[in-house]
């Protein structure tokens, strides 16, 4: 399994560590009840079929990716940088 | 028809032109009291304790493929009450003691092996944990035995003693640990739970759950609608799919784990060892097969197959640990869909549902807990209270924070 980085080029899954669902990115408010850190932290749709997933390029450019792939066939069709998603942190 | 050693001499004399299929294959009725989603050992079992311990026999197993397809058929096979936590220590030991009667109970061979266990360790620090894990199993009624280096080198003269990155310090031996045939437990349990009248319908897939004010209905199939007053649903890996039907999202994540198993050789490991510093473990099946795995290959799959760099891995720790299996040839590898939870513990619940219940987060460590999950969710379904080993398996305990982290390494998808 390889994972096309955008800076990196194709790059050996062993150079990324995987985090999990994108639900990561959305981060709940600091207020927010804990329900919403709940479902934040631990409930997932985990869908047979395609995903977006966080993934890190530890052992390459350290940039934070979202990687869009199909968890039945393993085809992964794009990989993009999470600095560069719109609303992004600049 | 009952098995025993008289049938099979007797079968012998008549051509074994009397045997009979080992369960009837009914068309669903038009409702059940109970159904059960899932027709892998846990739900097997679910069934057959539905009936035997508290009498609901009008129950129905719905299968989308065939009777034990899927983690019940594709694991390594290993049986152990070797646990550490209050809320699972009591719950394997439970089951180890199922485990112990099942073959008498089912009237079926399920070639259960109390071969021991053995757990390596490394460094004084993980004596000390060794150590403390063996008294929690005494102190839980359940035998462990703390061996030194020597105490190893007996049972496991073939480990290399030498290695220079994790030198083999001693071991954990949990001698009423072991092995089972996987399949038979699967038909061990249909059959006994068919017999007792529990419908099997296989190729049955359920596409949706009828829920009218809270409270379950039945369900629909690929084989029409069936009512019911009570469904659980024991689907392992597919539990996201099937719980959403119902409207809910799950603490699960699934994941792949992958296992491999070598040409048959003759009889050489004669215990079950599990080396965790190189995420490796092994032991010999009956057939000769040296059967033996890994970790996770640590990323969200339905597959049912595992990435070459695992294998790699599970390969040199196997070489690193024993060298002589080096010539073994592998003649399969398989994945199975795991259903982790984010604090490695499994769940045995109700749901927002009235009438709906949930028996899933069986991780990597599912086959050991076949008989005691199927006790507890039976009871669970039939009482409406949790049983008592498995009352801290709850659906809610990643909100309120009652973990049942085993590993101490935290609650989080990516982490066990």
């Amino acid at each position: 399994m390889r994972l096309t980085c955008p800076l990196c080029g194709p790059r050996d899954r062993r150079e990324f560590y995987y985090y999990g669902a994108e639900d990561y990115l959305n981060r709940p408010d600091a207020g927010a009840p804990g329900s919403a850190w709940d479902d934040y932290l631990h409930n997932r749709d985990n869908p047979a079929g395609m995903t977006r997933d966080l993934w890190y390029h530890e052992q390459g450019c350290a940039q934070w990716l979202i990687v869009t792939r199909n968890t039945v066939t393993h085809a992964v069709t794009a990989v993009d940088l999470v600095a560069g998603r719109q609303g992004a942190a600049t | 028809m009952r098995y025993s050693g008289w049938k099979v001499f007797a079968e012998g004399l008549r051509g074994n032109k009397g045997w009979k299929p080992a369960w009837r294959d009914p068309a669903p009725k038009a409702e059940y009291d109970a159904i059960i989603i899932g027709g892998g050992g846990h739900g097997l079992s679910t069934a057959y304790y539905l009936a035997k311990n508290h009498g609901i026999t009008n129950v129905a197993v719905l299968e989308k493929g065939w009777l034990g397809g899927g983690n019940v058929g594709r694991n390594t096979t290993i049986v152990r009450a070797n646990y550490f936590l209050p809320g699972n220590s009591e719950f394997y030991s439970h089951s180890l003691k199922l485990w112990e009667g099942l073959e008498r109970d089912l009237n079926y061979n399920v070639m259960h092996s109390q071969r021991g266990l053995v757990n390596l360790f490394h460094s004084d620090g993980q004596r000390d944990a060794f150590a403390r894990r063996g008294n929690a199993m005494i102190n839980q009624g359940d035998d462990a035995i703390l061996l030194d280096r020597e105490g190893v080198r007996e049972l496991l003269p073939y480990l290399d003693f030498d290695n220079t990155r994790f030198p083999i310090h001693g071991g954990l031996l949990h001698p009423r640990g072991g092995t089972a045939r996987h399949d038979a437990v699967a038909w061990g349990y249909a059959r006994a739970a068919d017999r007792r009248g529990v419908d099997l319908i296989q190729n049955c897939e359920v596409t949706g759950i009828d829920i009218e004010n809270g409270r379950i209905r039945g369900v629909q199939t690929t084989r029409g609608a069936i009512r019911a007053g009570k469904v659980g649903i024991v689907v392992a890996g597919r539990s996201g799919q099937v719980a959403a039907m119902a409207g809910m999202r799950l603490p699960i994540e699934s994941h792949i784990l992958q296992a491999f198993v070598t040409e048959g050789l003759k009889p050489v490991i004669d215990h079950v060892i599990s080396f965790g510093m190189g995420h490796f473990y092994i032991s010999q099946s009956d057939k000769g097969g040296l059967v033996f795995g890994g970790d996770l290959d640590f990323y969200a799959s339905y597959a049912a197959r595992g990435n070459l760099p695992m294998v790699e891995h599970v390969m040199e720790a196997g070489m690193t640990l024993m060298p002589m299996i080096g010539r073994a040839r592998v003649l399969r590898s398989w994945g199975g869909i795991m259903d982790m939870s984010p604090d490695g513990s499994p769940i045995i619940d109700k749901t927002h549902v009235e009438g709906l219940f949930l028996d899933c987060g069986w991780n990597y460590g599912g086959f050991k807990a076949v008989p005691a999950s199927g006790w507890c969710m039976a009871h669970l379904m039939a009482t409406g209270e949790s049983h008592e080993v498995a009352k801290r398996f709850r659906l809610d305990r990643f909100a309120t924070g009652h973990l049942l982290d085993e590993e101490g390494t935290g609650s989080q998808h990516n982490l066990h």
